[in-house]
């Protein structure tokens, strides 16, 4: 790169459009910072394979991770990312802060922020807490899964590892599979996928399967047998049992029988087939374990693609948020006052 | 209306790289010696410049690396366009090498202050040389070339354009007055 043209890139323009100060969901995003989002990820898949797996890219920025619903991967995805931009990160668990006394959302977040905290990423059981939490604060907010809503990153990394795969994502045909109603993964790849012009379709039982979605253009394929038949890739999500009171489904075992991704099933498709889970598995129920096991799997491969499409995601947002300094010059002149 | 002053053309840049990689072996032999181009022209310049050197020492074989500075830079914090990342490389260990830090033009120095920082987190080599097609001034860290192509005299409005037949179509140095920076 020729010193002096700042602000460029590697290709020597000007990248036009950034994210915005938050990543909530991926139906608020073009096709076009998508494929920015995924076109980044790929040279960070490079860091992680360094020896020292680590950037400077975001020294100094403060990233809280609060986490108000279990996590594993997502959670040590983040934090792992963060680390290897060299951002500083604390992590919040609602057992054991305040929140266990009854704190609001908001009061936690303010009080976090008033710590001059620049980026925020989020994990909440309420649909919409992302949006609310990002329209209240200055700092950058990152859905990492709200209720049912949207868990983008996760949308992105199966993205990810679609055109890893696959080499692109228009044309493809993609079955999310089990339970789409509770699913925040589903609907985070329903929107990916149809901005970058995939075919999707749903395959479930009834009860798991929610009707409005087929005027956005989705099928409903209800036999596993057919959908196995119709796809280019199985997105298999895991049966939210936390998320279910009694009647969704018979039993656990007739799940398997009638829905689950088995290897019998998969012999008998015409073409082989990519299979993705999100996490954590229930083996034996969606999935088979000689599948999630198997040749098709992608399972891990999306697990390695989380940190740098994470990593991207960060990387891109940073610098849309809040000034501290510019702020505390501002207060400095309208003759100081208050801490906020 | 800028106006533009051709400071090579094709033959002369072919020219002026072959007198680089001569004074790259001549500074540090072939043995162990590393070229790595900075994104996206110090690329294919050192691409060019080990063609050059592998044609006159047939028996030498020498790595090529690419390195991506932009994760290194350090006007990332401040609010502006989020420039595309590009790839990095760096297809051998560092070890005990020689490493030539090539790029198209030297200005202000911080890119490479960037590419240093980044070589560093890859290993220790022995020794870094840098090289680089064009020397325009302006240094704001104290950063000097070991090799260069043409020093030329630059002021803050001026641009130094590069072209490469890789890249561009056809190999070319320009310097660019009154136009954008």
């Amino acid at each position: 790169m020729a010193e002096g043209q700042r602000g460029r890139g590697a290709e020597g323009q000007e990248v036009p459009t950034g994210l915005g100060k938050d990543l909530v969901g991926l139906e608020f995003l073009s096709a076009e910072q998508i494929q920015l989002i995924l076109d980044t990820a790929e040279p960070f898949k490079e860091v992680s394979e360094r020896a020292i797996k680590k950037v400077p890219a975001l020294r100094g920025k403060t990233i809280v991770n609060l986490f108000f619903e279990a996590s594993t991967r997502t959670r040590i995805s983040f934090e792992f990312a963060e680390k290897r931009l060299s951002a500083d990160t604390v992590n919040v668990a609602a057992s054991g802060s305040s929140v266990s006394k009854g704190e609001t959302l908001v009061d936690t977040a303010r009080n976090l922020e008033a710590m001059r905290i620049d980026m925020v990423v989020i994990r909440h059981p309420a649909s919409g807490a992302a949006q609310f939490l990002a329209s209240r604060i200055r700092s950058n907010v990152i859905n990492a899964g709200d209720g049912k809503h949207e868990h983008p990153t996760q949308g992105l990394l199966d993205l990810l590892t679609l055109r890893d795969k696959f080499g692109k994502i228009a044309g493809l045909k993609v079955a999310i599979c089990g339970d789409v109603l509770h699913s925040r993964v589903a609907r985070s790849n329903l929107w990916g996928l149809l901005k970058l012009g995939a075919e999707v379709a749903f395959c479930g039982p009834y009860t798991l399967i929610p009707r409005e979605f087929m005027q956005l253009g989705v099928q409903l394929i209800p036999r596993i047998e057919d959908a196995i038949a119709w796809a280019d890739a199985l997105n298999v999500l895991r049966l939210q049992l936390e998320r279910m009171e009694a009647g969704f489904i018979p039993s656990l075992r007739e799940y398997n029988r009638v829905f689950g991704v088995t290897r019998e099933r998969l012999q008998r498709a015409p073409k082989d087939l990519v299979i993705l889970h999100p996490g954590p598995m229930n083996r034996g129920v969606e999935i088979d374990s000689d599948v999630a096991d198997g040749p098709h799997s992608v399972i891990l491969p999306q697990v390695t693609n989380g940190v740098a499409v994470r990593m991207a995601v960060l990387y891109l947002l940073a610098g849309g948020g809040p000034d501290w300094r510019q702020q505390a010059a501002g207060r400095r002149q309208e003759g100081g006052g208050a801490d906020e | 209306m800028p106006s533009v002053t051709r400071l090579l053309d094709g033959p002369a840049v072919t020219q002026t790289l072959a007198r680089m990689a001569g004074e790259v072996v001549e500074r540090s032999g072939t043995e162990g010696l590393v070229l790595v181009g900075i994104q996206r022209r110090g690329v294919e310049l050192a691409n060019r410049l080990a063609g050059i050197i592998e044609q006159a020492h047939p028996a030498a074989n020498i790595p090529l690396g690419k390195l991506d500075i932009t994760l290194y830079r350090d006007d990332l914090s401040t609010i502006g366009p989020r420039p595309r990342v590009g790839e990095t490389s760096i297809p051998v260990e560092l070890e005990g090498r020689i490493v030539v830090l090539v790029d198209d033009v030297l200005y202000t120095g911080r890119t490479i202050r960037a590419a240093l920082d980044e070589l560093a987190d890859f290993g220790r080599p022995r020794r870094i040389l840098l090289c680089v097609l064009v020397d325009r001034g302006g240094r704001e860290l104290p950063i000097q070339p070991d090799i260069v192509g043409l020093l030329v005299q630059t002021t803050l409005d001026d641009r130094v354009d590069v072209a490469v037949t890789e890249l561009d179509g056809k190999d070319r140095v320009e310097l660019v007055r009154g136009g954008p920076v």
